[in-house]
């Protein structure tokens, strides 16, 4: 039952994404709400995911130089781990779990709302490709502005790092320089932004699915909403451990 | 012409239409009546294709309309309009922007064009000046009215309308109707409107069709309908006791 499910489930998401990736009927129109999604998504994040990455560059530098304590490594090194933990993995998956929670939310709430109050039928009805015009422009919105919100929040993160251990004296400004500087490997930005984009598509595509199947009354609307989350989180994760094992091997 | 051609519908194990087969003419209003859960509104949403039949054929025209793509099924679609039972208008644009979706979806006038469109339509269901407005700011008989204007904005030749009359006092609800009529009969189009509104039926029924329990249980027009002894439509006309004590006293009075 529970495979049977999951193909019903896969096979829909599948065939909505291949409507939603037609010719569009009027480019203008899909500009226009693409470039609308583009400031929801980036503008209206930006503050969430500053405020996140500042912390998390923090903490992992707090952590790291109390695991350091007392043993031989160069304290350099806290500013070194900073960097790419942050540019390989935290930047990338913590904010985008968060943008699952704020954007993805909101995108199954507005397609859900739209299928319960007849708007989708009533574009269908216009002839509007309502899966391309609905879904389309969210995900090339996301795709674009969710790379730039992860290197803005690595950047900050790194900062966090600098801020939460410069000015409390646990390392000298030029140690944690040093640190950002040694060992620094090109390829874990462009990793940073493989995974930028794979879960921007997971954390836009399966809210869309939820919010564009609802059916019923506003508690159908809220399960979608929470649905919408916890399945991207769950895939957002599955995602980052596979992309691991692809581009590290 | 619209025509249903032995029309059966069921969701899971549930029969909802059960060999519909019926026909709706140009130029005149088309009204499905019958009971709540008589299949009335599933009826609708196969004629607009928003449901498949279980089995049967829908025919624009000389057209199978299932039968077609999903590209020339949005090109019969670009020439239906259809209002809906709560109006679907989108939340996040104003009644001009409402009325301008579809032109700016599908055709290729110019800003100004589109405008003068616009306000043309709105001219049409009485509305004028209201285009700033957005649709929580204005009545829900005047919502209907930009339903229409944005239902008819592309010339429609087929207009489909779900309890148009619904949330509306009897005045209202009578612009509504006569609107609906005057445009089809200016327009020479296909309307197809679903209602229990008794007065819709007698005032503006050109060919009416009634279902029950999934059937069609009688088909004419507003004039027979008086006149017929078909019991499920005396049932469904005279059903509150008002119209009953009416029907009596006419009687009584020969």
């Amino acid at each position: 039952m529970l495979f049977k499910n999951l193909f019903h489930h896969f096979g829909r998401y599948v065939i909505m994404l291949g409507s939603a990736f037609s010719k569009p009927e009027r480019a203008s129109m899909y500009y226009k709400e693409t470039m609308r999604q583009m400031n929801d998504i980036g503008i209206g994040s930006l503050f969430i995911v500053c405020l996140i990455a500042i912390f998390i560059g923090a903490v992992t530098a707090v952590q790291f130089s109390y695991q350091l304590d007392g043993t031989l490594v160069p304290v350099y090194y806290i500013g070194y781990v900073v960097r790419d933990m942050t540019i390989i993995e935290l930047a990338p998956t913590f904010t985008c779990l968060v943008l699952a929670g704020k954007v993805g939310s909101n995108i199954a709430a507005e397609i859900g709302g739209m299928r319960q109050k007849e708007h989708i039928d009533a574009m269908e009805i216009m002839g509007v490709n309502t899966a391309a015009y609905l879904i389309m422009p969210k995900v090339i919105a996301a795709l674009i502005v969710i790379p730039m919100l992860v290197a803005v929040g690595a950047f900050i993160s790194i900062i966090g790092g600098y801020l939460a251990s410069v000015p409390t004296g646990v390392m000298a400004d030029a140690d944690y320089i040093k640190g950002l500087r040694s060992f620094f490997d090109p390829f874990n930005v462009t990793m940073m932004f493989i995974k930028a984009l794979v879960f921007s598509f997971i954390l836009t595509t399966v809210p869309a699915y939820q919010g564009y199947h609802v059916r019923g009354g506003s508690i159908e609307l809220g399960q979608a909403s929470t649905n919408a989350v916890v399945f991207s989180d769950i895939l957002i994760l599955v995602a980052d451990y596979l992309l691991a094992v692809v581009l590290t091997s | 012409m619209i025509r249903t051609e032995d029309i059966f519908k069921s969701f899971d194990e549930t029969e909802v239409l059960k060999g519909i087969t019926t026909e709706f003419y140009k130029g005149k209003t088309n009204l499905i009546i019958g009971r709540s859960g008589a299949g009335k509104t599933v009826l609708l949403k196969l004629l607009v294709g928003l449901l498949e039949p279980t089995s049967g054929k829908v025919w624009y025209d000389d057209t199978d309309f299932f039968a077609l793509d999903r590209k020339q099924m949005r090109n019969i679609r670009m020439e239906v309009g259809m209002l809906f039972q709560a109006s679907a208008l989108f939340d996040s644009m104003t009644v001009e922007e409402n009325i301008r979706f579809p032109l700016d979806m599908f055709s290729t006038l110019t800003l100004k064009e589109k405008r003068q469109q616009v306000d043309k339509c709105l001219e049409r269901v009485n509305l004028e000046g209201a285009n700033a407005n957005f649709p929580s700011e204005i009545s829900g008989g005047m919502q209907k009215r930009v339903g229409i204007a944005r239902a008819i904005v592309l010339d429609p030749k087929y207009l489909f309308c779900d309890e148009p009359n619904s949330g509306l006092d009897p005045k209202t609800s009578i612009v509504i109707d006569e609107l609906i009529r005057d445009i089809t009969i200016e327009k020479n189009i296909t309307t197809i409107i679903n209602t229990h509104d008794m007065n819709s039926v007698m005032e503006i029924g050109d060919n009416i069709v009634l279902l029950y329990q999934g059937k069609l249980a009688w088909r004419g027009t507003n004039e027979d309908v008086l006149e017929s002894d078909n019991a499920t439509l005396q049932d469904f006309i005279f059903a509150s006791p008002f119209l009953q004590r009416l029907r009596d006293a006419a009687l009584k009075r020969g």
